[in-house]
Order: C-alpha cells, then structure tokens, then sequence
C-alpha cells in the first residue's frame, strides 16, 4: 500500500535572555553544576516566581515573525509529574492561554517550491534541569542549573509530510529565530530540540493514523534520521497488518533506531491546572506595536530582495539569506566590488567553502567582507584573474593581508602589457611547431581545441599572470 | 458525580501518595462528598462568563532581565542528604 506521512513538530527554542525565567539565576552555558540554580530553581519552600519581562518580548517577536495573533491576555498553567530534575513537581507552562497564538511559516524545499505550514500555537515555559545516570554509588546526579531556563515550545500543525519538509522547516525556523535575536540556536548547546509526532495514513485517507511522539532530537541531521526509520518501522507493522502504539520513543543516534520511551497513557496525564502563583500576563496594543518596529528584515523577506536587487537564483538567494551574519556580509561585499553575481559567487564557493572546511561561523571569517570586496574588485578591473584571484583569497585567509598588499607583495598582478604578452606568444609558438601545423591544418572545431593548449602554455610559462582575454586575441591573430 | 475506587487509586500514583488498601473505600466516599460540592458550583449558570485565572483582579508585574542571584551552592547543598561534584543525589531514575 501507498502510505502517506504525516508529521507535526514542536521545538523547544531556548530564549537569549541573561536570567532565567522566574528567577534572577544567570543561564550561561556550561558553568559548575549547580552554581547558577537559585532558592527559587531549586523549589525552596516560600519561593515564588516572577516572571522576566524579555522572556514576554521575545515571544511577542517571534508571535509577529509568523504574522501570528498575541495573545494580549495568556495564562500561566502547572503541568504536574514527578521527577527528579523537576524539583517542584510541577513545570510551569502555557495551557489554555498561550502568549502565541495561530500563525502560518513559509518554508522553501531544494527544489525551490514553496510550502505553507500551519503553527497551532507557542507558549513560554520553563526548562527542566539535568539528570546524569553515570555511576555515583548507585545513585542519579542532579544538575538544576538548567531549570527555569526560557523556553518558548513552538507547536506546528500536522502539515508536513517527509523528513525533506521537517529538516526546511527546522532550518527555516533556526534561520528566523536567529534573525530575531530572541535565540543564538545553538543546537549542540541544546538551544533548539525537537519533538517529532509521526503518523502513517493510507494515500487518500483523510484520517490521521495512530502517531509517535519522538523525544528531543536535537540536530538536523538526527531529525532527518529519526523520521526515516521511524516511517519504515511504522510501515512494516502497518503492511503486516498490524496496529501502532500511541507511545513516546526515543531516538538513539548511535545505533540509528527510535525506541519505545515510557507508556504514554499514564504518564501524560499531567492534571494542568492554573498556576496560583502568577497572575495573567496582560500585554497591550501600544506595547506590541513597539516591539514589531524593533523587528528586522526577516529572511523571506530578505530572500525576496534578494532575487530582484541582485538578479540572484531563488536558491543563492536562500542560501545567502539563511543567516543575518551571512546576508550582512554578503551585502557589503556587494557594496564593496558593485558586482552582485560575483559576489554571490565567491561568497558562496570560496568564502562558505574555507569556513564550512574549518567548521569556522561567518563572524569567525579571518577575511572581512571590505576586504573579500576589494579582492573581487581586482578581477573586475582586470588586475588578477579569478584563478590568481584563489591564491590571493587563501593568502587573505593566513591572515597576509589585503588583496593589493598581497598582489603587491606576492608580484601576481595581471600582464596586459601587449608588448610583453607578444613575446610570450611568439615564444610558445617557436617552441611548438609540430601544434602550429594541426593548428593551421585543422578546421575550427579542432582549432578551439588546440587554441586551449597555447593558452595553456602561455598560462603556465606567466604562472597564472597572463590576462586570458588579450592572450585569446594574440594568439588568434598571430596563428591565422 | 461519583468516582470510582481505581480513578482513586489512579490519582494517587500519578500524585505518588499511598493509600493504604483499608483507607481506599473511605477516601472514595469522602471525595465523592466534594465532587458534590463540586456540581453544585457546576450548576451555576457561567454563559458569557470569561474564565478567572487568578482570584485577585490584578495583573502580573514583569522582572527586568537582570542576574541578580549568586553562587549559594554551598549553602543549599549544605542541608541537602547526598551531594557529589556539585551534583544533588537521588535514588537512582532511568527511563
């Protein structure tokens, strides 16, 4: 049987602010275990939380990002089940009243086509803290510096329908999350993690199968995995007749399975209840309104600029426009050289190539944008070719300066001096009589053929230094 | 409404309070006597009426994002029954 997949996710997107949610407690990243967990993370008795307001801003932003209603008036809910790294028994969440409400994401495939997927909602909630089951005497270590961290848990409609979908939802989700400022997405420091719901229906079928919820996959890749095991191991109990268990799986990256988690039929019954300990969050119009004139231009937006400014292919486009660093830096080398498709060339194989080969960010890139634009501005203006032009950039990269200081300093500037190339062409043409005679025997099919091999020759004695241009004319002259 | 002696036996592994078998008939009764306040409140006619979060007619105060808290660790694992490398110890939990 045909069978169609259907998958909803929910991302848990971990907030940029300095404190916690409820409490003064820092949230940097890898301190002592312990050191940043409060009376109040640790469930004190007495303790009350108090809610930070950037928390509150942040999901506004990302409310308006998606062009989704805010809700002007949310509510604070207790979802209650035990375990040790919640110490207060209870996580508290959005229920009923979330501060985001509907809202719709665009998200592009690699074949260029456009698909709308539908957000249900997106409520603030605190994160728990850490269990590690290493061996302490028998007994589990607790780490709470993570608990009462921001998160905001982003819950789409069930719209997507291959793992394809799921990874350019995600990618298009970090890309927008991190245009906003309201996440750094770091998605190795836990900053972004995923719940993944999969169900299978017969082709045609408008009811949704039995899903299962995968826990906390936290890389694009792992989701791209996870998903495709995850339809095959629904798929063989489906064909043989089988029926699927609503249930929670883990995914274990290292052997590539997904496996049954805990039984969700006891364990989610959560009882939520309103939190007495916070009153309603009442936000209003004139407060929105100023945080939407704090956003900036986000990547659909951008990637649509992009194509008619710069002339450049839906998919440059994406991939230039995928993070504000990158598109950032892409427009000033723009600014810089004044040639968009050249830019968006070396931007992309070169300077894309050198970070991704050093697993380098683009803040990281030792080559600044000015200087990447004054490097192109020198094949443009026939000083180097885009061959010497390699040499150069590799040399920018060591950190030996800019383009001319290199060109300078290295000798690589182009010679298109007639009188110089000419005697390097009548030098090649001495040296290779036996080519000039199937030269001028040849038809011009042929002739272009072995017009490459001069060339060549003249490219190698001028180490690269030759303009290929006024060498072409040369040679075709001097050849007839 | 009634309840039924397993949703009792049910809530009260999902609250991880033990009931003691001879004390399970007496507790059902005693919240079947609430549940039936409980209906009474439910009889009340609530159209058009908003849900209250809160008892207070008042709305929450926001914190500016600031660290205001230090390190006290030692202080609180100080009263804690095991601790190790800075980690609370706990009856060890795998899922």
């Amino acid at each position: 049987m045909q069978w169609e997949t259907v998958i909803g996710l929910e991302v848990h997107l971990q907030l940029a602010t300095k404190s916690k949610i409820f409490s003064g407690s820092s949230i940097t990243f890898g301190a002592e275990a312990n050191t940043q967990a409060s009376a109040v993370d640790l469930a004190m008795p007495g303790m009350l939380p108090v809610l930070n307001e950037q928390a509150v801003r942040m999901a506004v932003m990302f409310g308006l990002g998606i062009g989704a209603n805010i809700g002007m008036r949310s509510v604070f809910d207790r979802k209650n089940y035990f375990y040790p790294d919640l110490p207060k028994g209870y996580q508290i969440s959005q229920f009923a009243d979330p501060i985001v409400g509907e809202g719709q994401f665009e998200i592009q495939l690699e074949d260029g086509s456009i698909r709308q997927i539908g957000i249900t909602r997106a409520h603030l909630e605190e994160d728990a803290g850490k269990s590690l089951h290493e061996d302490f005497h028998g007994m589990s270590g607790i780490d709470l510096n993570r608990a009462g961290t921001p998160l905001l848990e982003i819950v789409s409609e069930p719209d997507i329908r291959s793992s394809e979908e799921a990874v350019a939802y995600l990618k298009a989700m970090h890309s927008l999350v991190t245009y906003l400022g309201i996440s750094d997405g770091n998605m190795a420091e836990g900053s972004m993690r995923c719940d993944i719901n999969i169900s299978l229906r017969p082709v045609g079928q408008v009811e949704y199968g039995t899903r299962a919820e995968i826990k906390n996959v936290n890389s694009f890749r792992f989701v791209e995995r996870a998903i495709r095991h995850e339809v095959e191991r629904q798929a063989d109990i489906l064909e043989d007749g089988g029926k699927i268990v609503q249930e929670t799986r883990l995914y274990d990256a290292d052997r590539d399975e997904t496996r049954p988690m805990r039984s969700k039929e006891v364990a989610n019954d959560y009882r939520y209840f309103p939190e007495p300990d916070l009153l309603p969050i009442v936000i209003d119009e004139a407060y929105v309104a100023a945080i939407g004139k704090t956003l900036p231009e986000l990547p659909t937006a951008k990637r649509n600029r992009f194509i008619k400014q710069y002339s450049l292919s839906a998919y440059d486009a994406s991939v230039l426009a995928g993070s504000r660093a990158l598109a950032d830096y892409y427009e000033t080398v723009v600014a810089a050289c004044e040639d968009a498709k050249i830019a968006a060339n070396w931007v992309q194989v070169e300077l894309l190539g050198q970070l991704n080969k050093n697993e380098q960010a683009i803040g990281d890139s030792p080559v600044t944008a000015n200087q990447l634009g004054g490097l192109i501005a020198r094949i443009l203006d026939n000083s180097i070719s885009g061959k010497i032009a390699k040499q150069v950039f590799e040399a920018m990269w060591q950190g030996e300066g800019t383009a001319d200081e290199i060109i300078a300093a290295k000798g690589l500037q182009q010679v298109s001096d007639t009188g110089a190339l000419e005697a390097m062409v009548d030098e090649v043409i001495a040296a290779n009589t036996a080519q000039v005679e199937q030269y001028q025997a040849a038809d011009d099919a042929k002739r272009k053929k072995l017009l490459g091999f001069f060339v060549g020759q003249i490219m190698k004695a001028s180490k690269g230094q030759a303009n290929p241009q006024m060498i072409n004319q040369l040679l075709a002259k001097k050849l007839a | 409404m009634a309840i039924e002696q397993d949703e009792i036996e049910k809530i009260a592994e999902l609250a991880r309070i033990r009931i003691a078998d001879d004390q399970i008939g007496e507790v059902t009764q005693r919240i079947t006597e609430i549940l039936g306040m409980v209906d009474q409140l439910q009889a009340a006619d609530t159209a058009g009426i908003e849900p209250m979060a809160n008892p207070l007619d008042a709305i929450q105060r926001l914190r500016a994002d600031e660290v205001t808290e230090t390190n006290r660790r030692d202080a609180f694992q100080a009263i804690a029954p095991a601790v190790e490398n800075g980690l609370y110890l706990v009856p060890k939990v795998i899922e």
